[in-house]
């Protein structure tokens, strides 16, 4: 068995709901989540964001679809740390 | 419907849409008024008849134009959106907020001319039905609708922080050329 402790997302969103809103609301689709986010490059209607969740066990399902349901996609996974139960 | 108000430009497409389409209940009730004043002769049954046509024509046509032109155009901001992100957003609440704030819209460009409308004809509703007032209920109705320009004008000035006074005595201006327009060609 084995967590995901650290994610690197590469996500874009519509202006709206804004970085904050943005953020928050994926830190709340986990238990005692860190969420950063950059913006990274911003369009008429879209930004480019960089997001990084960091948590205990992150559950990448409920993740993508906050996302989803927040109008953004995520457009690759750059960077991933997994952590073996063993390890904890 | 909390989620939906608070979506981006909600309250204020609202707010427009109250006032506007509040101001023309107001004033075709207060044209229907002066009218009946100034021709003297019309029962209250029929001014009834006539008044509540115009309110429940006004509430119809509120609701399907609002909803037609907002429907279009919040589904064509949605089709840009899913453009410029390369997805399709069906499951999203800006999906959702392009279904529900037409009916929002719709519900209260439609409720706001029949609620003012309604309020206006209340006098010549009370004598039509056989309750008498001590003045004429074309003359209390048209009382009624000054002071709900004026108080659509205060609440305009409140929005744009104009002095209340003002604003309301501009918006009263508005109707009493409408009214004296029709008490000299009727």
């Amino acid at each position: 068995m084995s967590n995901i402790t650290k994610l690197v997302l590469d996500v874009l969103k519509p202006h709206q709901p804004n970085a904050l809103e943005f953020a928050t609301r994926l830190a709340e689709a986990g238990a005692s989540t860190r969420v950063n986010l950059t913006v990274s490059e911003m369009d008429e209607k879209t930004e480019t964001t960089v997001i990084v969740v960091e948590g205990r066990s992150l559950d990448y399902e409920a993740i993508q679809s906050a996302v989803s349901e927040m109008g953004g996609s995520v457009h690759s996974i750059d960077e991933v740390e997994v952590q073996s139960a063993a390890e904890e | 419907m909390r989620l939906l108000i608070r979506h981006k430009g909600v309250r204020s497409i609202l707010r427009r849409y109250l006032v506007t389409n509040g101001f023309d209940g107001t004033l075709t009730m207060l044209g229907l008024m002066s009218g009946f004043y100034a021709a003297s002769n019309v029962s209250a049954k029929v001014a009834l008849s006539a008044s509540l046509g115009a309110a429940i024509a006004l509430f119809v046509s509120g609701i399907t134009s609002a909803y037609l032109s907002e429907a279009a155009e919040r589904q064509r901001e949605l089709r840009e959106l899913e453009e410029a992100l390369l997805t399709q957003l069906d499951e999203s609440e800006q999906a959702r907020a392009a279904r529900g704030i037409p009916y929002l819209v719709a519900l209260v460009n439609g409720l706001s001319p029949l609620l003012f409308s309604l309020l206006i004809i209340s006098p010549v509703w009370l004598v039509a039905h056989g309750i008498p007032l001590p003045v004429s209920p074309f003359l209390l109705s048209i009382i009624i609708a000054l002071g709900c320009i004026f108080a659509l004008g205060v609440y305009l000035g409140t929005i744009s922080g104009t002095f209340w006074l003002l604003a309301g005595a501009r918006a009263l201006l508005v109707a009493g050329i409408t009214f004296g327009v029709i008490l000299v060609l009727g």
